[in-house]
This record gives C-alpha cells, sequence and structure tokens, in this order.
C-alpha cells in the first residue's frame, strides 16, 4: 500500500495548490536562466552574424561593441589584399529612435556593404538588400514586415527581408542597410552641432571616410593570429579575431548584467531550495501524530522514511514539471529573448531532485525521533 | 470472570521505571507484578502520574523499563533488557492498540485502515483487503468500509480502531481511553465488543480508563497509586 499516495489524493487539493506555489517558483527561476542565457545569446549574436572571422578595428580600441571604432573606408583594400583573406568588408553600428506606426522604435543599424561579408546571413523572409540605397532587412522582432516602409532618418526604407533572433546586447533588434545610406545615416542623426557641420560640407565628408570596422574572412587553413598580427602592426589600427571578439563582449559589454542575472538566479535557487525545504519539513511535522501511530502498529522505518520521500519527489517533479510547462507557453511573450536549452532544464530538474531529497530528509530526522508513546499520548 | 488458562499472556515481574535522576528523580512504578489471563479485560485506574500509562507502554513494549521481567503471549521479551532487536515486528506481531481518539489514519479510509497492518505484516494485498472487510463485517461497520475516517461517527472510528488492532490477531489488545471520546450508549457497546474480542479471540484487553460508568464491565480493576499496583476488584496476580 503506498501511503504517499493516498495522503496525496486525500489532500489533493492541498498538494496542487502547493505544487503549483512550487512550479511559478520554478518557472520564475527558468525564466531567470532563460533570461541569462538570452543576454549572451543576444550579445554573442550581434558578433556571429556576420560570420566573419577577423575584425579590423581602430587602435588601442577595444570596438566596434566595447569601445568606439572609426576607421579609415580605404582599410578594407589594404585587409582584403592579405594573404589568407578571402573577403573583406566595411561596417557600421549605430543606434537610432525611429517613428513606425504610432509608436517609436529602437533599432541598431549596421551598414555593410553589398556583396560583402557583414550582412545578414539567412534571410528567414523576404529577400536581401538588392539596391544600393533606401532598403532594409530587419529583425523580426522589431515589428516590421517585408513591405513596410518606415523612415530612418530623413530617408523612407522599404523592408524587403527579416532574419530571426538577430538583436545586440542591449536586446534591440537589428536592421541591415547598405554602407552608403548607414553613412548618410549618421551625419544626419549627429548633434546640432556635427550638422551644422555638416551644412558646411566637412561632417558628412567625415562620415563618408570612416567606418566602425572592418570584418573578413580568412582561408579555412589560414593562420588567424598570424594576420590579425600583422594588422597590428599597422598604423592606427588593430585586429581581433572572433574568439577575442566574443570574449571582449561577454567579460565587458555584457558582463555585469550577466554577473547580476547569475547571482539573482543563486539567490532564487536559494530562496526555491528554503521554501521546498520548508514546505515538506512542514508537510512531515503536520503528520507526526500519524507517524507515532504508525510506529506504533509496527510500521518500519522504511515505510515512514518511503511516505516522506515519496511526497516530496513528487512535489519536486510536479513543482518542476508545472514550471516547465508554463515558461515554455509564455517564454516568447517575454520583451527580451528567453533561450532555454534542455540541459537548464535537466540541470534545474537535478537541482530540485537534490532539494527534495535533502529536504526530505530534515523530515525523516524529525519523523525517526517521534516517540511511538506520542500517540498513546504520553 | 473468565476462567483462566494455566499460563498468563501478559506476566510482569518486579518491574520498576523512573524518569530523571536524584533530586528530579520520579518513581513512575515500583517493583509491579502483574498477570493476565486470557479472555480477561482489565483495567489500569488511577490519577494523572500514577505510573498506568507507563505500564501500558512497557506492555506495549514502547518504553523500556528500568528492571523486571516482561513475558507477552509466553515469550520472555524483557530481562533486563529488551530481548528482541526488532520491537516493532515484536508489537505489530503480538499486540494491537486502540487509542482514546481512535488514530486512525485520515488519509485511508476504515478498509484501508485495517488492511494496512496486515501488509505490514507480510499479507498480500488481497489477503489483506479480504480479512480487513471480515473484521469490519464481524464489528458490524462493514456497510462503512469505503468512508475515510473523517466521515465516521465516533462509535464506527472506534470500531475500526477495533478491527484494526484484531487485524494480525494478536493476543495482547492494549486500549488507552477507548471510551473517553463516546456517550455512555456508544461506550458500552465498544466494552461489549472489547468483551467479544476478548472471549472468541483467546486475546486479554488491558485498557487505561477514567471512566467509572464502565468500571463494572472489566473483570479486574487495578488501581496504581505512586508507581505500586492494588488490585481494587477481581483477585490480584
Amino acid at each position: 500500500m503506498n501511503l504517499a499516495y493516498h495522503d496525496v489524493r486525500h489532500n489533493l487539493f492541498r498538494f496542487v495548490l502547493t505544487s503549483l506555489g512550487l512550479s511559478l517558483l520554478m518557472a520564475v527561476v527558468l525564466a531567470m536562466i532563460g533570461i541569462y542565457n538570452g543576454l549572451v545569446a543576444d550579445a554573442l549574436n550581434v558578433v556571429r552574424a556576420p560570420q566573419v572571422d577577423l575584425w579590423v578595428v581602430e587602435s588601442g580600441t577595444q570596438g566596434p561593441f566595447a569601445e568606439g571604432s572609426k576607421i579609415p573606408v580605404s582599410t578594407r583594400d589594404s585587409v582584403a589584399r592579405l594573404h589568407g583573406v578571402i573577403e573583406a568588408g566595411s561596417i557600421t553600428y549605430q543606434t537610432i529612435e525611429a517613428p513606425f506606426a504610432g509608436s517609436v522604435l529602437r533599432l541598431y543599424i549596421i551598414g555593410f556593404e553589398r556583396g560583402r561579408p557583414g550582412g545578414p546571413q539567412d534571410i528567414a523572409a523576404g529577400r536581401g538588400i538588392g539596391r544600393s540605397h533606401f532598403e532594409l532587412v530587419a529583425d523580426a522582432n522589431s515589428g516590421l514586415a517585408v513591405g513596410d516602409m518606415i523612415r530612418l532618418g530623413r530617408d523612407p526604407f522599404k523592408v524587403v527581408g527579416l532574419v530571426e533572433d538577430t538583436t545586440n546586447s542591449g536586446g534591440d533588434p537589428v536592421v541591415f542597410i547598405t554602407l552608403a545610406d548607414a553613412q548618410v545615416l549618421q551625419s544626419q542623426l549627429a548633434p546640432p552641432a556635427q550638422r551644422i557641420q555638416a551644412s558646411r560640407g566637412a561632417g558628412l565628408s567625415a562620415s563618408r571616410d570612416t567606418v566602425a570596422a572592418v570584418v573578413a574572412r580568412l582561408e579555412p587553413n589560414a593562420d588567424k593570429e598570424a594576420i590579425a598580427g600583422t594588422v597590428r602592426q599597422w598604423k592606427h589600427l588593430s585586429a581581433l579575431t572572433q574568439a577575442d571578439q566574443e570574449q571582449i563582449l561577454l567579460q565587458s559589454v555584457v558582463d555585469r548584467a550577466r554577473r547580476q542575472i547569475g547571482l539573482f538566479l543563486g539567490i532564487l535557487l536559494t530562496v526555491s531550495a528554503v521554501v521546498i525545504a520548508l514546505i515538506i519539513y512542514t508537510m512531515t511535522m503536520e503528520k507526526l501524530k500519524q507517524i507515532a501511530t504508525l510506529k506504533l502498529i509496527g510500521a518500519p522505518d522504511r515505510t515512514i522514511v518511503g511516505l516522506i520521500v515519496q511526497q516530496s519527489v513528487t512535489l519536486g517533479v510536479v513543482g518542476w514539471s508545472f514550471g516547465l510547462v508554463l515558461i515554455l507557453l509564455v517564454k516568447d511573450y517575454f520583451p527580451r529573448r528567453v533561450v532555454l536549452e534542455p540541459l537548464n532544464a535537466v540541470a534545474l530538474g537535478g537541482i530540485i531532485f537534490a532539494v527534495c531529497i535533502f529536504a526530505s530528509g530534515l523530515g525523516v530526522r524529525a519523523a525517526l525521533k517521534v516517540d511511538p508513546a506520542t500517540a498513546i499520548g504520553g | 470472570m473468565q476462567s483462566h488458562s494455566p499460563s498468563p499472556i501478559v506476566k510482569i515481574r518486579g518491574v520498576s521505571k523512573h524518569y530523571g535522576e536524584r533530586e528530579a528523580r520520579v518513581d513512575a512504578l515500583r517493583n509491579v507484578d502483574l498477570s493476565i489471563h486470557a479472555g480477561e479485560v482489565v483495567a489500569l485506574l488511577g490519577p494523572s502520574g500514577s505510573g498506568k500509562t507507563t505500564l501500558l507502554n512497557i506492555i506495549g513494549c514502547i518504553v523500556e523499563p528500568a528492571e523486571g521481567k516482561v513475558s507477552l503471549d509466553n515469550e520472555l521479551v524483557y530481562d533486563n533488557r529488551w530481548l528482541s532487536r526488532d520491537l516493532r515486528r515484536l508489537r505489530l506481531d503480538k499486540i494491537g492498540f486502540i487509542f482514546q481518539f481512535h488514530n486512525l489514519l485520515p488519509f485511508l479510509n476504515a478498509q484501508d485502515n485495517v488492511a494496512l497492518v496486515l501488509q505490514l505484516a507480510g499479507k498480500s494485498a488481497t489477503e489483506a483487503r479480504r480479512r480487513s472487510i471480515e473484521l469490519l463485517d464481524y464489528l458490524e461497520v462493514g456497510h462503512r468500509k469505503h468512508a475515510m475516517p473523517a466521515l465516521l461517527s465516533g462509535g464506527e472510528a472506534q470500531r475500526v480502531a477495533i478491527a484494526r488492532a484484531l487485524a494480525n490477531g494478536p493476543r495482547i489488545i492494549l486500549a488507552d481511553e477507548p471510551t473517553a471520546a463516546l456517550d455512555s450508549k456508544r461506550a458500552g457497546i465498544v466494552m461489549d465488543l472489547m468483551r467479544k474480542v476478548a472471549v472468541e479471540h483467546d486475546a486479554c484487553i488491558i485498557a487505561v480508563t477514567h471512566d467509572e460508568k464502565i468500571y463494572d464491565r472489566f473483570d479486574r480493576l487495578f488501581h496504581l497509586r505512586d508507581g505500586r499496583l492494588d488490585g481494587v476488584k477481581g483477585e490480584m496476580t
């Protein structure tokens, strides 16, 4: 006879309510794990989007994401000529706010040269940019659809394609436009003082002569470090490999946010563990008289331990399962990406299982100490 | 009064028990001798702290005496130390318990409360079910076998508790205030049932009670005073 099953069935409403509370807690823990993963994935997405091997940036900076970087547009030709480089392209990055359909969209603009590295790789809907001006490819999270028109700066742009899961480290959706359009946009959106300069012809020229970085794809067997080393010897320029760039992003750009969420996740897990332990301990304490009776009528310890451990694990499994289902149902409604890997869910399941066993251990300890005489009343 | 078989089911010789040491020492039992035979229904009486519950717990192998000898169902179980390593198994096989507030497990129905004890003793689920229904019918509460304890009346719950106490066919049934939670009519019915059980199952029933209305239902009354045992009604040990 399974006593745990009978007890749960007898107190089903209470058990379901407790499981529901626990599952909400589990859902929050899973959401935090997903947000943490999403933050890292978003940060790396924008670096991985061009699918390149080498980043050439301004000397003394860790650009173009961690720090600002401006290098001459002619750098691309110099990089392209290096031995081991297949192709190179200039790119610019900037964040703008653009009005659309009665609201303001915050967009991360990437300017790239058509036919060169730096542009969108996997078009989910529509097509890539086919004209030199006023076309864009946007991340689907921006809310833009193929065929939409949106004004960036002074010019209207047509949405010709969509990409997925391409945002910057701040969660702003990426929009790809041509390098020429991006350079114009940079000058248009400059502060008033720069606009005055632009009206004199100086600012616009400066903007069009510089880019944020040059990205390059290398031959498969090329020595990345050697090529990067060659570029570093050039005046005013530095080079980062893809791995360097990802490392910089994780260690500088999203590091604090990542640690903040990581710490909060740790606190949340601790709170969950305490709550689970408290629930199970309380459940056991409420049954002490029944446990004393069981001992008195001759139930062995394994029957009593089974009652507590099975209920505890059932509570954990139900709470974890409901929590997982809940977060899978709502994760797409979060403003920022929530990335849940199967390993995360399994790891949390393992942690919860361990917590349940530990918590039931406290209950078991109390139960085994109960004097059967208490069932008689002294 | 029952005719006694040659050897008592419960035999206690020179049992003492104290709590605390030195100034705090309280002698709960002093050199108690007691013999109870099959078919007997006896009561332990006395004011609070007189040692009656301690004596019941010693017979129930719940509390260890300080010294003496205890034999249950012709088996010496205590001789200045417990002779069995598994006292719970001993209780399961030899002793049935009836409590003041029935102490039925609230999450099991009447039938399962009885069947549990049988399954703990190693009976199969089918056998346990069959035997539990038989016992509930015997105690005229079979029609309530699927009812949860919370839905049973006080008398019904106590009958189920008696069925549970009888499940493994013990020859010693210990009852703690078995009628305290019942009105006098139901208390009478329960006492009649207990006597029927004692006679038909060749068992003895030892009850702790304060219920004067049922004193005449016992074969012998033992009065505990300051840890010493006096016979009030019936012959002494």
